[in-house]
């Protein structure tokens, strides 16, 4: 169990069975009373933030996380498939659950997925990955404008913005941060 | 303090302190036998014992310790002035305070009546903002501590709900806290559930903490053996019994003392909101 000498920004704990990060805190204490300690806390499986103050004496429970390396399958119907990489075990993870990385999944792709008591909490893509570009307009020739952007959409189904000169089927290099177009892959 | 104010230095390093079960104490064992020395959270039982030993106006600068306590505005080691007058009360303290603001703001170079903190232009010119305890918690908490005992509620809601709406325009005396919360305050003649106890805020920052002193030794006798109590409930071990400090009382007239923290000062009057910032090395660093 952790007790108040433990808060600090950054550490997970357990509120009402479910995990929190502590993203923001502040230790107060009038001269003549009890040191009170308020803290910023997010849900890692909601994203939702809120406000408590501890007081000197509460305890905590740690947030066992536990980070599995997996492999991505694919997906259908039930959802996504990934196979842990150690156990051969397979897990299915909703379109929810997976968030916006389902824009940058590839077959056979290596994630690390964040469980929370068997409840997949977050998915760590590689930074970058290289995916097809399956439909786009052709650039108009002799635009030149620097800057010049187009929607075109990859294999995974996600639409992005590059420059005039991408066609279909050429492969992106691709940041899974920001979901921008880096450069086209090396073959 | 160019009034008259002898200033003392009394010893950092002392056998005895007084109960307080919200700070803690850093202690040491100075020889094989164990014995216990304390650094000072407050020099306040030795500047009372030469009041008492005939001293009038008397001014302490100089560190003081409190075991953890870090944050942004808190370090475990940090400066006070503390100042004592004889046949005075909490009201001098207040114009005390008043004074110094004004001269060590001119000092820092600043126009002297008005400081910008936080963003906010604060006014330095008296009267400053006076709001009892009992206002301030109807007001802002919705219940008045003067009225119901409850350290716990009293603690979070001044933390949670009275400071942050403190008036930020001026400095604020918060005064005449719950006889429960006097500490070494005498209680005040014309309601006894009341102790002549004033804290300043400035824009919200916590600052200085004065009382009319308690001069009774019976009573203070009585406030540090419950205090005492409260301690051990904590699990802190009390302080031996604090005789020289006690003997001093029966000689001790009227008087009134105020602590301010000299680094939470000097944050205010050059705009720093973190006391790292203020100060040489912080505890991580030295």
């Amino acid at each position: 169990m952790y007790d108040s000498s433990h808060l600090r920004k950054g550490l997970k704990i357990v509120i009402d069975d479910e995990p929190y990060i502590i993203t923001d805190f502040q230790f107060s204490k009038p001269g003549k009373g009890q040191a009170l300690y308020r803290c910023k806390l997010k849900n890692m499986i909601t994203g939702y933030t809120m406000d408590r103050t501890f007081r000197s004496g509460d305890k905590f429970q740690p947030a066992n996380l536990e980070e599995v390396h997996m492999q991505y399958l694919y997906n259908d119907g039930d959802g996504y498939h990934f196979m842990d990489l150690k156990s051969y075990e397979q897990v299915t993870l909703t379109e929810e659950q997976v968030g916006d990385a389902k824009n940058f999944l590839k077959d056979n792709m290596e994630v690390d997925i964040l469980f929370f008591k068997g409840t997949p909490i977050s998915i760590s893509l590689p930074t970058f990955v290289d995916l097809e570009v399956i439909e786009a307009m052709p650039g108009v020739k002799g635009d030149t404008a620097t800057g010049a952007t187009k929607p075109v959409t990859l294999e995974t189904g996600h639409k992005i913005q590059v420059p005039l000169f991408i066609e279909e089927g050429d492969v992106l290099k691709i940041d899974t941060r920001t979901g921008d177009y880096v450069e086209r892959a090396k073959k | 303090m160019d009034q008259g104010f002898i200033e003392v230095n009394t010893p950092l390093l002392v056998s005895t302190l007084a109960p307080e079960s919200n700070i803690e104490a850093f202690n040491l064992s100075t020889d094989k036998n164990k014995s216990l020395r304390y650094l000072i959270t407050s020099p306040e039982l030795n500047m009372k014992r030469l009041l008492a030993s005939g001293l009038d106006k008397i001014f302490q600068l100089g560190p003081v310790f409190r075991k953890g306590e870090r944050g942004a505005l808190h370090l475990p080691e940090f400066y006070m002035v503390e100042w004592y007058r004889k046949n005075a009360d909490y009201r001098d303290l207040m114009k005390d305070c008043e004074q110094l603001l004004i001269k060590t703001n001119k000092a820092a170079g600043n126009n002297p009546l008005s400081i910008s903190y936080k963003n906010t232009q604060i006014s330095l010119k008296p009267p400053y903002h006076l709001i009892t305890v009992d206002e301030a918690f109807k007001k802002w908490a919705g219940w008045s501590p003067v009225e119901i005992y409850d350290p716990n509620r009293f603690d979070y809601d001044l933390v949670t709900k009275v400071e942050p709406n403190l008036p930020k325009d001026r400095p604020v005396f918060l005064i005449d806290y719950p006889a429960w919360q006097a500490s070494l305050a005498r209680l005040s003649p014309k309601n006894k559930k009341i102790a002549e106890r004033v804290e300043l805020y400035i824009n919200g920052v916590e600052l200085a903490n004065g009382f009319s002193e308690l001069v009774d030794r019976k009573e203070q006798e009585q406030r540090f053996a419950s205090e005492s109590k409260e301690m051990e409930k904590k699990n802190l071990k009390p302080y031996p019994k604090q005789d020289l400090f006690f003997k001093a009382l029966d000689h001790l007239e009227e008087c009134a003392g105020m602590a301010l923290g000299v680094d939470r000062l000097i944050m205010v009057l050059t705009g720093k909101e973190k006391i790292d910032d203020v100060v040489t090395f912080v505890p991580e660093e030295s």
